[in-house]
């Protein structure tokens, strides 16, 4: 009885290291990401549109899908400009914290608002990892970063936004779901949350958006594993995880 | 039989652009260039075109990205204040070598200022409109006909170099109604190969601003000078009015050169031997139209609705070897024809009594 | 039979793999590999089922699973 290959990498990622830090989520989303690609068949429909963090050049690892590259938060507005043009083609986001809840957040709402037909893939470490580990829009009270060195206090910093719960105050989304990666479980239920989004395009039905709690252990200067723990003990009670939005086939909720 | 029309040039901006088989338009509200806005919104979804109003100008400059991204012809419009809120993606469709046309009508500034028109927005789009070792062709219309005319050229110029390119105007020629006339024009053909539309049976493309490396990078601003020294060399362009055996030069553009035509002709009949040259590219700016005058030129004298910024660019086109004095200010300032007649004279006779060069 | 194969040229000794793996096969090698880090290894091939969780869950694909 031969042995066969269950799991390996999808053959829409380059065959090229990660250029991540130990434990980062980009990794498990990315792959999730072209996965669905696979499965749903649609890689030569794709144009991809990535943004300015650490993400910044996943174009490297999906290196058989058009992209294109905008600036720090302006990623749905390109998008949108993608897809307005090729009413056919299954345009996707992908953004970090900082790139869609700061600096674009008028772009993600104004996309959702109008319920433009792309997937936006949200990477939330509640950190601004590329720059070194700054406080984020989605950085929790009292958690330690470069820019909150005594714990973000709400009194002067504010409290984090919550990009799901934000967009589903507007009609225009079809699908808003929040994930983590934390555990097989979890990962499980992001990768059928992947898949949807990713299938809403295919078909052309609405906005959609995954929003997943990944760890960023150099921002949070946790181990890998004490990263996806913290996910699972903290970060998921400030950022409840499920669907905020289900839009059927028939354009009713369920 | 020509078509003929009278429009308001804001709206002949609008008409050229989708008769140039522009069907993409995205664009924000801002005085005095929301007719331009109104009018895609009217017209685009009539012609099978797409028109979208954006969240601001910070947005909007990367919906035309996008859109550029994919090969089709794609424009915006704004006012000053709203085009500085899109210098970041001037710069990124330059570094991604990406065609858009940009059309600035200007308005009195800095900050907010007010609504009057300006050409203060000079400096800031022939340095290019971003950071870095950008630019942009800067087409300067003085009539309706030539908003209309310019957005064709404009639009070529864009998919030939693959370079945003803007039109700058001001309230003024946005706002007045004149005849113009609809002339044929061949289609330029240009090969979008490089656009990204789903990499059915090719490669991937890659619409980029950064590069993995440095090589990549410095390799990409290799290709923006040499392609810019090509634009420099092949698209300047200007009009000489009655510059025949003229001693002065008044150099004026869009709605300064209109009114200083007529003071220019005024002069001429007082026995002042002055022309005008008209720029039509601000960007790349006509020194051509000066070289051959060196030795017969004993000044020149810049009328702009600012405090002195193409005068800069008059100084370096005569290699400072003549008087090149300014007349204008910004914020809604606007030259009479008196005014500038009186300011030809009085630059004349220190040009004729000193005998050199004077500031 | 289930085994892993873990590429050293891609591991970064993140030790996710190692704790998330059911019946506790996977530890970091003493070896330092090519790229600086402690690789994770099989340690009891017979006790690998083939769950490919260490797979799903490795940030840099560096897990192949075979049953």
């Amino acid at each position: 009885m031969g042995e066969h290959k269950v799991f390996g990498r999808p053959r829409t990622l380059a065959n090229l290291p990660f250029p991540y830090c130990p434990g980062c989520g980009h990794g498990v989303v990315h792959r999730m990401i072209a996965e669905a690609i696979e499965e749903l068949g649609i890689l030569e429909r794709t144009i991809m549109v990535t943004s300015i963090g650490c993400s910044v050049r996943m174009w490297r690892q999906f290196s058989e899908v058009d992209i294109c590259q905008p600036g720090h938060g302006r990623a749905p507005a390109a998008a949108t400009g993608i897809k307005r043009a090729l009413p056919d083609a299954v345009v996707f986001a992908y953004q970090g914290d900082g790139d869609m809840a700061a600096i674009g957040t008028a772009e993600v709402i104004h996309a959702a608002a109008r319920g433009e037909k792309i997937a936006i893939f949200f990477a939330n470490n509640a950190v601004f990892g590329a720059t070194g580990g700054q406080m984020a829009p989605t950085t929790l009270v009292g958690q330690t970063t470069s820019t909150s060195p005594s714990g973000r206090a709400p009194q002067q910093a504010g409290y984090p936004i919550r990009m799901c719960e934000l967009l589903a105050t507007l009609e225009g989304p079809t699908y808003l779901a929040r994930v983590s990666i934390a555990g097989i479980a979890n990962l499980n239920r992001a990768k059928r949350a992947t898949l949807k989004a990713m299938e809403i395009q295919k078909e052309g039905r609405g906005f959609a958006m995954v929003e997943y709690l990944v760890p960023c252990p150099s921002g949070w200067h946790m181990t890998p594993v004490e990263s996806l723990q913290w996910i699972e003990s903290t970060m998921s009670k400030a950022y409840p995880l499920g669907v905020f939005r289900d839009k059927g086939k028939e354009g009713r909720e369920g | 039989m020509a078509e003929r029309m009278l429009m308001k040039g804001n709206e002949a901006l609008g008409e050229a652009a989708i008769r140039a088989g522009c069907l993409f338009y995205y664009g924000y509200p801002i005085t005095p260039q929301t007719e331009l806005l109104e009018y895609m919104a009217r017209e685009l979804p009539r012609r099978g075109g797409t028109f979208l109003q954006t969240e601001s100008e910070v947005a909007t400059i990367y919906y035309v990205y996008g859109t550029a991204a994919t090969g089709k012809r794609v424009m915006t419009a704004s006012s000053s204040p709203g085009i500085s809120l899109m210098a970041e993606g001037i710069s990124y469709l330059a570094a991604a070598q990406l065609p858009a046309v940009i059309v600035d009508i200007a308005r009195a500034s800095p900050g907010l200022g007010r609504i009057p028109p300006a050409q203060s927005d000079y400096r800031q789009l022939t340095s290019g409109g971003g950071h870095g070792d950008c630019r942009m062709v800067v087409l300067a219309p003085a009539s309706v006909q030539e908003m209309a005319d310019l957005t064709f050229l404009a639009f070529d110029l864009a998919d030939r170099y693959r370079n945003p390119v803007a039109i700058l105007a001001d309230g003024m020629l946005g706002q007045m109604m004149e005849p113009l006339e609809w002339k044929v024009r061949p289609a330029g053909k240009h090969s979008k190969d490089w656009a990204i539309t789903g990499a059915r049976g090719r490669p991937r493309n890659m619409v980029l601003n950064a590069p993995y490396t440095d090589a990549e990078l410095m390799e990409t601003n290799r290709i923006l000078t040499e392609k810019y020294r090509q634009i420099t060399e092949a698209e300047q362009r200007w009009e000489y009015v009655d510059m025949e055996g003229a001693e002065m030069a008044v150099v004026a553009y869009g709605t300064s050169a209109r009114i200083a035509m007529e003071s220019v002709e005024e002069a001429r009949r007082q026995g002042i031997p002055v022309g005008l040259i008209r720029p039509i590219t601000l960007w790349p700016f006509p020194v051509r139209a000066f070289r051959p005058l060196l030795g017969k030129l004993k000044g020149c004298l810049t009328v702009e609705m600012n405090s002195g910024q193409m005068v800069q660019d008059v100084e370096l086109a005569v290699r400072c070897t003549v008087p090149a004095h300014s007349y204008g200010l910004g914020g809604g300032w606007i030259p009479n024809t008196t005014g500038v007649r009186e300011e030809i004279e009085r630059v004349w006779e220190s040009i004729r009594s000193s005998g050199v060069p004077e500031r | 039979m289930a085994r892993i194969d873990v590429d050293e040229g891609l591991c970064k000794g993140c030790g996710i793999c190692v704790h998330y793996c059911p019946p506790r096969v996977i530890e970091l090698s003493e070896r330092i590999s090519p790229r600086g880090y402690h690789p994770a290894v099989l340690k009891d091939p017979k006790g690998c089922t083939g769950c490919a969780i260490c797979g799903k869950l490795c940030p840099d694909l560096a897990i192949e699973v075979f049953r």
